[in-house]
Protein backbone atom coordinates (compact mmCIF):
# COMPACT_ATOMS: atom_id res chain seq x y z
CA UNK A 1 0.00 0.00 0.00
CA UNK A 2 1.17 3.34 -0.61
CA UNK A 3 1.45 5.34 2.86
CA UNK A 4 1.47 9.00 0.51
CA UNK A 5 3.05 10.73 3.59
CA UNK A 6 2.71 14.63 2.33
CA UNK A 7 3.45 17.27 4.60
CA UNK A 8 0.42 18.75 4.90
CA UNK A 9 2.17 22.21 6.46
CA UNK A 10 4.46 22.12 2.66
CA UNK A 11 3.80 26.08 1.50
CA UNK A 12 5.72 28.24 -0.35
CA UNK A 13 6.89 32.01 0.78
CA UNK A 14 8.72 33.82 -1.54
CA UNK A 15 9.84 31.17 -3.70
CA UNK A 16 10.90 29.45 -1.28
CA UNK A 17 9.19 26.41 1.61
CA UNK A 18 7.61 27.72 4.46
CA UNK A 19 9.46 26.16 6.96
CA UNK A 20 6.93 27.52 9.74
CA UNK A 21 3.82 26.19 8.19
CA UNK A 22 5.57 22.33 8.29
CA UNK A 23 5.27 22.72 12.12
CA UNK A 24 1.17 22.02 12.12
CA UNK A 25 2.22 18.81 10.95
CA UNK A 26 4.32 17.90 14.28
CA UNK A 27 1.80 17.83 17.09
CA UNK A 28 4.36 17.67 19.79
CA UNK A 29 5.93 20.46 18.73
CA UNK A 30 2.98 22.45 20.54
CA UNK A 31 3.23 20.70 23.93
CA UNK A 32 4.20 23.28 26.42
CA UNK A 33 6.70 22.57 28.74
CA UNK A 34 7.43 24.21 32.35
CA UNK A 35 4.92 26.48 31.38
CA UNK A 36 6.33 27.52 28.22
CA UNK A 37 5.92 26.53 24.78
CA UNK A 38 8.78 23.62 23.88
CA UNK A 39 11.69 24.82 21.82
CA UNK A 40 12.97 21.23 20.71
CA UNK A 41 16.99 20.96 20.35
CA UNK A 42 18.14 17.83 20.93
CA UNK A 43 16.96 16.14 17.34
CA UNK A 44 20.22 14.83 16.89
CA UNK A 45 19.52 12.50 19.75
CA UNK A 46 15.69 11.92 18.33
CA UNK A 47 14.09 13.38 15.95
CA UNK A 48 9.97 14.13 16.59
CA UNK A 49 7.73 12.53 14.43
CA UNK A 50 4.88 14.16 11.77
CA UNK A 51 1.18 13.19 12.30
CA UNK A 52 2.06 10.90 8.57
CA UNK A 53 4.22 8.97 10.26
CA UNK A 54 2.18 8.25 13.54
CA UNK A 55 -1.15 7.96 11.07
CA UNK A 56 0.75 5.53 9.07
CA UNK A 57 1.62 3.26 12.18
CA UNK A 58 -1.66 3.50 13.57
CA UNK A 59 -3.40 2.75 9.70
CA UNK A 60 -0.98 -0.25 9.81
CA UNK A 61 -2.25 -1.65 12.86
CA UNK A 62 -5.93 -1.05 12.48
CA UNK A 63 -5.91 -2.71 8.85
CA UNK A 64 -2.77 -4.45 7.92
CA UNK A 65 -1.45 -6.24 10.81
CA UNK A 66 -0.01 -9.77 10.84
CA UNK A 67 3.39 -11.72 10.60
CA UNK A 68 4.81 -11.37 7.22
CA UNK A 69 6.25 -13.38 4.83
CA UNK A 70 4.77 -16.87 5.66
CA UNK A 71 1.34 -16.52 5.91
CA UNK A 72 -1.90 -17.74 3.51
CA UNK A 73 -4.16 -15.24 4.59
CA UNK A 74 -4.83 -11.56 3.82
CA UNK A 75 -3.83 -9.78 6.39
CA UNK A 76 -0.19 -11.21 5.93
CA UNK A 77 -0.22 -10.27 2.60
CA UNK A 78 -0.72 -6.55 3.27
CA UNK A 79 1.82 -6.51 6.13
CA UNK A 80 4.26 -8.26 3.64
CA UNK A 81 3.28 -6.01 1.07
CA UNK A 82 4.11 -3.22 3.57
CA UNK A 83 6.79 -4.40 4.74
CA UNK A 84 8.82 -5.03 1.28
CA UNK A 85 7.35 -2.12 0.26
CA UNK A 86 9.26 -0.03 3.11
CA UNK A 87 12.12 -1.84 2.10
CA UNK A 88 12.11 -0.85 -1.37
CA UNK A 89 11.20 2.68 -0.62
CA UNK A 90 14.46 2.14 1.70
CA UNK A 91 16.48 1.66 -1.35
CA UNK A 92 15.66 4.10 -3.69
CA UNK A 93 16.20 6.82 -0.47
CA UNK A 94 19.87 5.62 0.15
CA UNK A 95 20.24 4.39 -4.07
CA UNK A 96 21.30 1.30 -3.32
CA UNK A 97 21.08 -1.32 -6.99
CA UNK A 98 18.60 -3.54 -5.30
CA UNK A 99 16.36 -3.48 -1.96
CA UNK A 100 18.30 -6.91 -1.95
CA UNK A 101 20.81 -4.68 0.14
CA UNK A 102 18.70 -3.54 2.77
CA UNK A 103 18.90 -5.16 6.16
CA UNK A 104 16.07 -3.82 8.75
CA UNK A 105 17.75 -3.69 12.15
CA UNK A 106 16.62 -2.08 15.21
CA UNK A 107 18.83 1.04 14.73
CA UNK A 108 21.92 2.26 13.68
CA UNK A 109 23.80 0.68 16.73
CA UNK A 110 22.79 -2.96 15.56
CA UNK A 111 23.71 -2.39 12.11
CA UNK A 112 27.29 -1.35 13.14
CA UNK A 113 27.29 -4.61 15.45
CA UNK A 114 26.04 -6.95 13.12
CA UNK A 115 29.16 -5.35 10.39
CA UNK A 116 31.34 -5.90 13.23
CA UNK A 117 29.93 -9.74 14.62
CA UNK A 118 29.57 -10.92 11.02
CA UNK A 119 31.54 -9.55 8.23
CA UNK A 120 34.45 -8.48 10.14
CA UNK A 121 34.54 -11.73 12.50
CA UNK A 122 34.69 -13.51 9.34
CA UNK A 123 37.26 -11.57 7.61
CA UNK A 124 39.76 -9.84 9.92
CA UNK A 125 42.56 -11.56 11.50
CA UNK A 126 44.82 -11.34 14.47
CA UNK A 127 47.03 -8.08 14.14
CA UNK A 128 45.02 -6.81 11.17
CA UNK A 129 44.14 -2.89 11.92
CA UNK A 130 40.49 -1.46 12.03
CA UNK A 131 40.52 2.36 11.43
CA UNK A 132 38.46 4.46 12.77
CA UNK A 133 38.24 8.37 13.67
CA UNK A 134 38.62 10.19 17.20
CA UNK A 135 35.35 11.87 16.55
CA UNK A 136 33.33 8.51 16.44
CA UNK A 137 30.21 7.55 18.81
CA UNK A 138 30.13 4.75 20.93
CA UNK A 139 28.26 2.80 19.15
CA UNK A 140 30.94 2.71 16.35
CA UNK A 141 33.90 2.40 18.57
CA UNK A 142 32.66 -0.22 21.61
CA UNK A 143 31.81 -2.93 18.93
CA UNK A 144 35.25 -2.49 16.98
CA UNK A 145 36.94 -2.38 20.28
CA UNK A 146 34.77 -5.99 21.46
CA UNK A 147 35.65 -7.26 18.39
CA UNK A 148 39.51 -6.67 18.46
CA UNK A 149 39.61 -7.75 21.95
CA UNK A 150 38.36 -10.80 20.80
CA UNK A 151 40.50 -11.76 17.62
CA UNK A 152 43.68 -9.86 18.65
CA UNK A 153 43.72 -6.97 16.22
CA UNK A 154 44.02 -3.75 16.68
CA UNK A 155 42.36 -0.47 16.07
CA UNK A 156 43.96 2.84 14.57
CA UNK A 157 42.69 6.15 14.71
CA UNK A 158 42.30 9.32 11.89
CA UNK A 159 42.77 11.98 14.33
CA UNK A 160 41.30 15.29 14.53
CA UNK A 161 42.84 18.68 14.04
CA UNK A 162 41.31 20.41 17.38
CA UNK A 163 38.37 21.93 18.19
CA UNK A 164 37.02 22.69 14.59
CA UNK A 165 36.80 18.99 14.21
CA UNK A 166 37.96 18.47 11.05
CA UNK A 167 39.73 15.07 9.84
CA UNK A 168 43.29 15.24 9.76
CA UNK A 169 43.77 13.65 6.64
CA UNK A 170 47.27 14.05 5.81
CA UNK A 171 48.41 10.12 7.18
CA UNK A 172 45.55 8.84 5.09
CA UNK A 173 46.96 7.03 2.79
CA UNK A 174 49.85 5.63 5.35
CA UNK A 175 46.80 4.65 7.56
CA UNK A 176 44.47 3.24 4.72
CA UNK A 177 48.10 0.64 3.93
CA UNK A 178 48.22 -0.90 7.38
CA UNK A 179 44.41 -1.78 7.61
CA UNK A 180 41.90 -4.23 6.42
CA UNK A 181 38.20 -1.99 7.30
CA UNK A 182 37.69 1.95 7.70
CA UNK A 183 34.24 2.46 9.73
CA UNK A 184 33.88 6.04 10.38
CA UNK A 185 30.71 8.48 10.96
CA UNK A 186 29.51 10.91 7.80
CA UNK A 187 28.40 14.22 10.02
CA UNK A 188 29.99 14.33 13.69
CA UNK A 189 27.27 13.79 16.43
CA UNK A 190 28.58 16.09 19.05
CA UNK A 191 31.40 18.26 16.33
CA UNK A 192 29.01 18.84 13.60
CA UNK A 193 31.92 17.96 11.08
CA UNK A 194 30.50 16.50 7.26
CA UNK A 195 32.98 14.22 6.68
CA UNK A 196 34.08 14.08 3.21
CA UNK A 197 33.22 10.55 3.06
CA UNK A 198 33.42 10.27 -0.99
CA UNK A 199 36.93 11.36 -0.95
CA UNK A 200 37.74 8.98 2.10
CA UNK A 201 36.01 5.84 0.89
CA UNK A 202 37.37 6.06 -3.09
CA UNK A 203 40.95 6.25 -1.41
CA UNK A 204 40.03 3.48 0.97
CA UNK A 205 38.79 1.32 -2.10
CA UNK A 206 41.92 2.15 -3.60
CA UNK A 207 43.81 0.35 -0.86
CA UNK A 208 41.73 -2.63 -0.81
CA UNK A 209 39.99 -1.34 2.63
CA UNK A 210 36.50 -2.66 3.18
CA UNK A 211 34.48 1.02 4.50
CA UNK A 212 31.38 1.00 6.65
CA UNK A 213 29.32 4.66 7.23
CA UNK A 214 27.36 5.63 10.07
CA UNK A 215 25.21 7.85 8.53
CA UNK A 216 23.08 8.38 11.59
CA UNK A 217 23.13 11.95 12.05
CA UNK A 218 23.48 12.27 8.20
CA UNK A 219 20.47 10.39 6.29
CA UNK A 220 17.45 12.65 7.64
CA UNK A 221 19.35 15.71 7.01
CA UNK A 222 21.62 15.84 3.88
CA UNK A 223 21.47 13.43 0.64
CA UNK A 224 22.75 10.07 1.41
CA UNK A 225 23.81 7.75 -1.93
CA UNK A 226 25.38 4.96 -1.37
CA UNK A 227 26.91 4.43 -4.74
CA UNK A 228 28.35 7.82 -4.99
CA UNK A 229 29.92 7.74 -1.82
CA UNK A 230 30.98 4.27 -2.45
CA UNK A 231 30.60 2.38 0.56
CA UNK A 232 30.55 -1.23 1.33
CA UNK A 233 28.37 -0.60 4.14
CA UNK A 234 26.19 2.48 5.62
CA UNK A 235 23.78 2.29 8.74
CA UNK A 236 21.16 4.75 10.07
CA UNK A 237 17.98 4.87 12.32
CA UNK A 238 14.68 5.82 11.92
CA UNK A 239 14.37 7.65 15.07
CA UNK A 240 16.45 10.44 13.63
CA UNK A 241 14.74 10.82 10.79
CA UNK A 242 11.18 11.38 11.54
CA UNK A 243 10.78 7.39 11.65
CA UNK A 244 9.52 5.48 14.54
CA UNK A 245 12.19 3.81 17.43
CA UNK A 246 13.22 0.54 16.96
CA UNK A 247 14.09 0.38 13.12
CA UNK A 248 16.98 0.92 11.20
CA UNK A 249 18.63 0.28 8.25
CA UNK A 250 21.53 -1.26 6.81
CA UNK A 251 23.21 -1.31 3.95
CA UNK A 252 25.84 -3.80 2.23
CA UNK A 253 27.00 -4.45 -1.21
CA UNK A 254 25.28 -7.56 -2.62
CA UNK A 255 28.44 -9.53 -2.75
CA UNK A 256 29.16 -8.76 0.22
CA UNK A 257 25.74 -9.37 1.98
CA UNK A 258 25.75 -12.80 0.61
CA UNK A 259 29.40 -13.80 1.06
CA UNK A 260 28.42 -13.07 5.18
CA UNK A 261 27.27 -15.69 7.72
CA UNK A 262 24.15 -14.56 9.43
CA UNK A 263 24.10 -12.50 12.88
CA UNK A 264 21.22 -14.51 14.57
CA UNK A 265 19.57 -17.21 14.42
CA UNK A 266 15.81 -18.35 14.58
CA UNK A 267 12.64 -17.40 12.58
CA UNK A 268 12.71 -15.69 8.84
CA UNK A 269 16.10 -16.30 8.49
CA UNK A 270 16.29 -20.26 7.21
CA UNK A 271 15.21 -21.80 3.90
CA UNK A 272 15.30 -24.94 5.26
CA UNK A 273 15.69 -26.76 9.10
CA UNK A 274 16.40 -30.07 10.25
CA UNK A 275 17.52 -31.16 13.54
CA UNK A 276 21.02 -31.17 13.03
CA UNK A 277 21.33 -29.08 9.97
CA UNK A 278 20.43 -25.60 8.59
CA UNK A 279 20.05 -23.82 5.08
CA UNK A 280 20.21 -20.36 5.34
CA UNK A 281 17.40 -17.73 3.70
CA UNK A 282 18.39 -15.60 0.98
CA UNK A 283 19.76 -11.57 1.60
CA UNK A 284 18.43 -10.10 3.05
CA UNK A 285 16.56 -12.22 5.42
CA UNK A 286 18.77 -13.97 6.31
CA UNK A 287 19.79 -11.02 8.55
CA UNK A 288 16.36 -10.45 9.60
CA UNK A 289 16.09 -13.78 12.42
CA UNK A 290 12.29 -13.40 14.22
CA UNK A 291 9.70 -11.53 13.58
CA UNK A 292 10.45 -8.13 12.37
CA UNK A 293 9.53 -4.49 13.22
CA UNK A 294 6.74 -4.63 10.87
CA UNK A 295 4.80 -1.30 12.30
CA UNK A 296 8.19 0.75 12.08
CA UNK A 297 9.17 -0.15 8.51
CA UNK A 298 6.31 1.17 7.88
CA UNK A 299 6.43 4.21 9.60
CA UNK A 300 10.04 4.63 7.95
CA UNK A 301 8.36 4.22 4.79
CA UNK A 302 6.18 7.41 5.04
CA UNK A 303 8.95 9.38 7.03
CA UNK A 304 11.04 8.62 4.00
CA UNK A 305 8.51 9.87 1.68
CA UNK A 306 7.67 12.82 3.81
CA UNK A 307 11.32 13.91 4.16
CA UNK A 308 11.94 13.72 0.38
CA UNK A 309 8.72 16.03 -0.60
CA UNK A 310 10.07 18.66 0.81
CA UNK A 311 13.93 17.42 -0.21
CA UNK A 312 16.77 16.90 1.58
CA UNK A 313 18.45 19.55 -0.44
CA UNK A 314 16.39 22.20 1.03
CA UNK A 315 16.35 20.28 4.68
CA UNK A 316 20.22 20.42 4.50
CA UNK A 317 20.26 24.45 3.72
CA UNK A 318 17.77 25.06 6.42
CA UNK A 319 19.97 23.17 8.45
CA UNK A 320 22.84 25.49 7.51
CA UNK A 321 20.85 28.30 7.63
CA UNK A 322 19.87 27.89 11.63
CA UNK A 323 23.56 26.91 12.57
CA UNK A 324 24.83 29.91 11.36
CA UNK A 325 22.67 32.64 13.33
CA UNK A 326 23.28 30.19 16.15
CA UNK A 327 27.22 30.24 15.66
CA UNK A 328 27.22 34.36 15.31
CA UNK A 329 25.13 34.49 17.81
CA UNK A 330 27.08 32.25 20.56
CA UNK A 331 29.94 33.32 18.87
CA UNK A 332 29.38 36.99 20.96
CA UNK A 333 29.63 35.83 23.67
CA UNK A 334 32.56 36.36 25.50
CA UNK A 335 34.58 33.52 26.50
CA UNK A 336 32.65 31.02 25.00
CA UNK A 337 34.31 27.71 23.57
CA UNK A 338 32.28 26.43 20.40
CA UNK A 339 33.59 23.47 18.49
CA UNK A 340 33.16 22.30 15.03
CA UNK A 341 33.63 23.56 11.78
CA UNK A 342 32.70 27.40 11.29
CA UNK A 343 31.82 26.55 7.72
CA UNK A 344 30.06 23.84 5.79
CA UNK A 345 28.65 22.50 9.68
CA UNK A 346 25.38 20.33 10.28
CA UNK A 347 23.35 22.25 12.58
CA UNK A 348 24.81 20.02 15.32
CA UNK A 349 26.64 22.54 17.94
CA UNK A 350 28.28 21.49 21.23
CA UNK A 351 29.71 24.29 23.41
CA UNK A 352 30.86 25.26 26.98
CA UNK A 353 30.22 28.59 28.26
CA UNK A 354 32.80 30.33 30.36
CA UNK A 355 30.67 30.65 33.58
CA UNK A 356 27.59 27.99 33.49
CA UNK A 357 28.47 23.88 33.54
CA UNK A 358 26.90 22.31 30.73
CA UNK A 359 24.40 20.35 33.20
CA UNK A 360 23.62 23.26 34.80
CA UNK A 361 22.42 25.16 31.75
CA UNK A 362 20.19 22.51 30.24
CA UNK A 363 18.41 21.97 33.69
CA UNK A 364 17.73 26.04 33.68
CA UNK A 365 16.83 26.45 29.61
CA UNK A 366 14.43 23.40 30.38
CA UNK A 367 13.08 25.18 32.77
CA UNK A 368 12.49 27.74 30.09
CA UNK A 369 11.07 24.98 27.62
CA UNK A 370 14.29 25.03 25.88
CA UNK A 371 15.03 21.40 25.48
CA UNK A 372 19.08 21.20 25.44
CA UNK A 373 21.70 18.22 25.31
CA UNK A 374 24.30 18.28 28.39
CA UNK A 375 27.13 15.26 28.76
CA UNK A 376 29.27 13.34 27.09
CA UNK A 377 26.76 12.91 23.80
CA UNK A 378 28.59 9.25 23.79
CA UNK A 379 31.48 10.46 22.26
CA UNK A 380 33.94 10.20 26.30
CA UNK A 381 37.04 9.62 24.21
CA UNK A 382 36.51 12.57 21.77
CA UNK A 383 35.64 14.87 25.17
CA UNK A 384 38.80 13.67 26.85
CA UNK A 385 40.79 14.85 23.47
CA UNK A 386 39.43 18.33 23.40
CA UNK A 387 39.86 18.07 27.09
CA UNK A 388 36.41 18.97 28.63
CA UNK A 389 34.04 16.94 30.72
CA UNK A 390 30.89 17.62 29.11
CA UNK A 391 29.51 20.27 26.92
CA UNK A 392 25.90 21.57 25.83
CA UNK A 393 24.60 20.66 22.73
CA UNK A 394 21.85 22.22 20.36
CA UNK A 395 21.16 20.66 17.33
CA UNK A 396 18.09 21.92 15.12
CA UNK A 397 16.08 20.08 12.15
CA UNK A 398 13.90 21.53 9.47
CA UNK A 399 10.86 22.30 12.05
CA UNK A 400 13.25 24.33 14.20
CA UNK A 401 12.69 28.34 13.13
CA UNK A 402 15.10 31.56 13.14
CA UNK A 403 12.83 32.90 16.02
CA UNK A 404 13.98 29.85 17.95
CA UNK A 405 17.58 30.05 17.43
CA UNK A 406 16.93 33.41 18.75
CA UNK A 407 14.66 32.38 21.74
CA UNK A 408 17.33 29.83 22.49
CA UNK A 409 20.27 32.42 23.11
CA UNK A 410 17.71 34.96 24.90
CA UNK A 411 17.65 31.92 27.12
CA UNK A 412 21.10 31.20 27.59
CA UNK A 413 21.56 35.20 28.59
CA UNK A 414 19.03 34.90 30.81
CA UNK A 415 20.61 31.40 32.61
CA UNK A 416 23.94 33.62 32.59
CA UNK A 417 22.25 36.10 34.61
CA UNK A 418 21.08 33.74 37.26
CA UNK A 419 24.70 32.18 37.71
CA UNK A 420 26.49 35.67 37.64
CA UNK B 1 30.29 21.58 60.23
CA UNK B 2 27.69 22.94 57.96
CA UNK B 3 26.74 26.37 59.43
CA UNK B 4 28.61 27.96 55.97
CA UNK B 5 25.15 26.69 54.73
CA UNK B 6 23.67 29.26 57.32
CA UNK B 7 20.40 27.24 56.88
CA UNK B 8 18.78 23.90 58.83
CA UNK B 9 17.01 21.15 56.75
CA UNK B 10 13.79 22.52 58.11
CA UNK B 11 13.92 26.41 56.42
CA UNK B 12 15.20 24.49 53.36
CA UNK B 13 12.28 22.69 53.06
CA UNK B 14 9.95 25.80 53.95
CA UNK B 15 12.03 28.38 51.91
CA UNK B 16 11.42 25.72 49.03
CA UNK B 17 7.64 25.70 49.89
CA UNK B 18 7.68 29.81 49.94
CA UNK B 19 9.23 29.66 46.03
CA UNK B 20 6.95 30.02 43.43
CA UNK B 21 8.60 27.74 40.45
CA UNK B 22 11.17 25.37 40.03
CA UNK B 23 13.65 28.34 38.21
CA UNK B 24 13.52 29.79 41.86
CA UNK B 25 14.44 26.88 43.67
CA UNK B 26 17.12 25.72 41.25
CA UNK B 27 17.85 29.40 41.58
CA UNK B 28 17.87 29.22 45.35
CA UNK B 29 19.88 25.71 45.10
CA UNK B 30 22.68 27.22 42.85
CA UNK B 31 23.09 29.88 45.60
CA UNK B 32 23.33 27.29 48.30
CA UNK B 33 25.81 25.39 46.20
CA UNK B 34 27.92 28.80 46.00
CA UNK B 35 28.65 28.51 49.41
CA UNK B 36 29.82 25.20 49.56
CA UNK B 37 33.46 25.29 50.15
CA UNK B 38 36.01 23.70 47.67
CA UNK B 39 37.65 20.29 47.61
CA UNK B 40 41.28 21.27 46.98
CA UNK B 41 42.87 19.77 43.64
CA UNK B 42 44.31 17.64 45.65
CA UNK B 43 41.31 15.83 47.16
CA UNK B 44 39.61 15.46 43.99
CA UNK B 45 41.26 12.11 43.04
CA UNK B 46 39.36 9.11 41.52
CA UNK B 47 39.13 7.40 44.77
CA UNK B 48 36.63 10.27 46.14
CA UNK B 49 35.33 10.40 42.62
CA UNK B 50 31.63 9.03 42.69
CA UNK B 51 30.41 7.66 39.17
CA UNK B 52 27.29 7.37 38.45
CA UNK B 53 26.72 11.17 38.06
CA UNK B 54 26.80 13.07 35.14
CA UNK B 55 28.34 15.64 36.62
CA UNK B 56 31.68 14.98 37.89
CA UNK B 57 31.47 14.65 41.94
CA UNK B 58 34.04 14.14 44.75
CA UNK B 59 33.33 13.35 48.39
CA UNK B 60 35.02 13.00 51.19
CA UNK B 61 33.83 11.65 54.86
CA UNK B 62 36.51 12.41 57.35
CA UNK B 63 35.87 10.97 61.08
CA UNK B 64 35.27 13.47 64.04
CA UNK B 65 36.62 12.71 67.46
CA UNK B 66 33.17 12.81 68.85
CA UNK B 67 32.20 9.82 66.85
CA UNK B 68 30.73 11.86 64.04
CA UNK B 69 31.33 12.45 60.70
CA UNK B 70 31.96 15.94 58.57
CA UNK B 71 31.32 15.42 54.74
CA UNK B 72 32.97 16.84 52.21
CA UNK B 73 32.14 16.89 48.40
CA UNK B 74 31.96 18.95 45.92
CA UNK B 75 31.08 19.14 41.96
CA UNK B 76 31.86 21.03 39.05
CA UNK B 77 28.09 22.01 38.20
CA UNK B 78 26.46 24.41 40.58
CA UNK B 79 23.23 22.73 40.64
CA UNK B 80 24.88 19.39 42.06
CA UNK B 81 26.57 21.62 44.51
CA UNK B 82 23.33 22.27 45.69
CA UNK B 83 22.15 19.09 46.27
CA UNK B 84 25.41 18.44 47.52
CA UNK B 85 24.43 21.26 49.86
CA UNK B 86 20.72 19.22 51.31
CA UNK B 87 23.16 16.02 51.51
CA UNK B 88 25.47 17.98 53.89
CA UNK B 89 22.33 19.20 55.71
CA UNK B 90 20.85 15.76 56.25
CA UNK B 91 23.71 13.89 56.81
CA UNK B 92 26.70 15.76 58.09
CA UNK B 93 28.00 15.67 61.61
CA UNK B 94 26.16 12.35 62.46
CA UNK B 95 27.13 9.25 63.48
CA UNK B 96 27.79 6.24 61.33
CA UNK B 97 24.52 4.79 62.80
CA UNK B 98 22.59 8.16 62.37
CA UNK B 99 23.84 7.72 58.76
CA UNK B 100 22.55 4.59 58.28
CA UNK B 101 19.48 5.17 59.77
CA UNK B 102 18.49 7.86 58.29
CA UNK B 103 16.26 8.08 54.88
CA UNK B 104 16.64 10.55 52.67
CA UNK B 105 13.61 9.83 50.46
CA UNK B 106 11.29 11.21 52.90
CA UNK B 107 13.24 14.72 52.67
CA UNK B 108 13.57 14.38 48.88
CA UNK B 109 9.66 13.91 48.79
CA UNK B 110 8.78 17.20 51.02
CA UNK B 111 11.25 19.22 48.68
CA UNK B 112 9.76 17.49 45.14
CA UNK B 113 13.22 16.47 44.45
CA UNK B 114 12.06 13.35 43.45
CA UNK B 115 9.50 14.66 40.85
CA UNK B 116 11.52 17.85 39.45
CA UNK B 117 14.77 16.37 39.06
CA UNK B 118 15.24 13.95 35.60
CA UNK B 119 15.84 10.65 36.25
CA UNK B 120 19.63 10.54 35.80
CA UNK B 121 19.69 13.33 38.08
CA UNK B 122 17.88 11.35 40.52
CA UNK B 123 20.12 8.41 39.89
CA UNK B 124 23.32 10.72 40.50
CA UNK B 125 21.52 11.63 43.83
CA UNK B 126 21.40 8.08 44.80
CA UNK B 127 25.26 7.73 44.16
CA UNK B 128 26.14 9.82 46.45
CA UNK B 129 23.89 8.75 49.47
CA UNK B 130 24.65 5.33 48.36
CA UNK B 131 28.51 6.61 48.72
CA UNK B 132 27.89 8.49 52.46
CA UNK B 133 26.06 5.23 53.95
CA UNK B 134 28.90 2.67 52.43
CA UNK B 135 31.41 4.83 53.72
CA UNK B 136 29.35 4.54 57.33
CA UNK B 137 29.00 0.91 57.15
CA UNK B 138 32.75 0.87 56.20
CA UNK B 139 33.26 2.37 59.31
CA UNK B 140 31.24 0.49 61.62
CA UNK B 141 32.32 -2.40 60.07
CA UNK B 142 36.07 -1.46 60.88
CA UNK B 143 35.19 -0.58 65.02
CA UNK B 144 33.23 -3.70 65.38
Amino acid sequence: MSTDAKPAGLTKRDGGINWATLRGDFPILHETVNGHPLVYLDSAASSQKPRQVIDAIRHHYEHHNANVHRGIHELSNRATEAYEAARQRVAEFINANSRDEIVFTRGTTEGLNLVAQTWALENLREGDTILLTEMEHHSNLVPWQMLAQRIGAQLDFIEITGDDGELDLQWLDEQLARARLLSLTHISNTLGTVNPVVEICARARDAGVVTVVDAAQSAGHTPVNVQSIGCDFLAFSGHKTCGPTGIGVLYGRRELLEAMPPYQGGGEMIAKVEYRDVTFNVVPHKFEAGTPNVAGAVGLHAALDYLDAIGRDSIFEHDQRLAKRACEQLGEIDGIRLFGPSEGRSAVMSFILPDVHALDLATMADQKGVALRAGHHCNQPLLAKLGVPATARASFYFYNTEDEVDRFIEVIHHVRKLFA
Amino acid sequence: MTTFLDTTIDKLIENFDFLNDWEERFAYLIELGKKLPPLSEAEMTDEHRIHGCQASVWLRMLPQSDGTFDIHADSDAFIVKGLIAVLLLIYSEKTAEQILDTDSTATFERLGLDKHLSPTRRNGLHSMVSRIQALAAESTAQTV
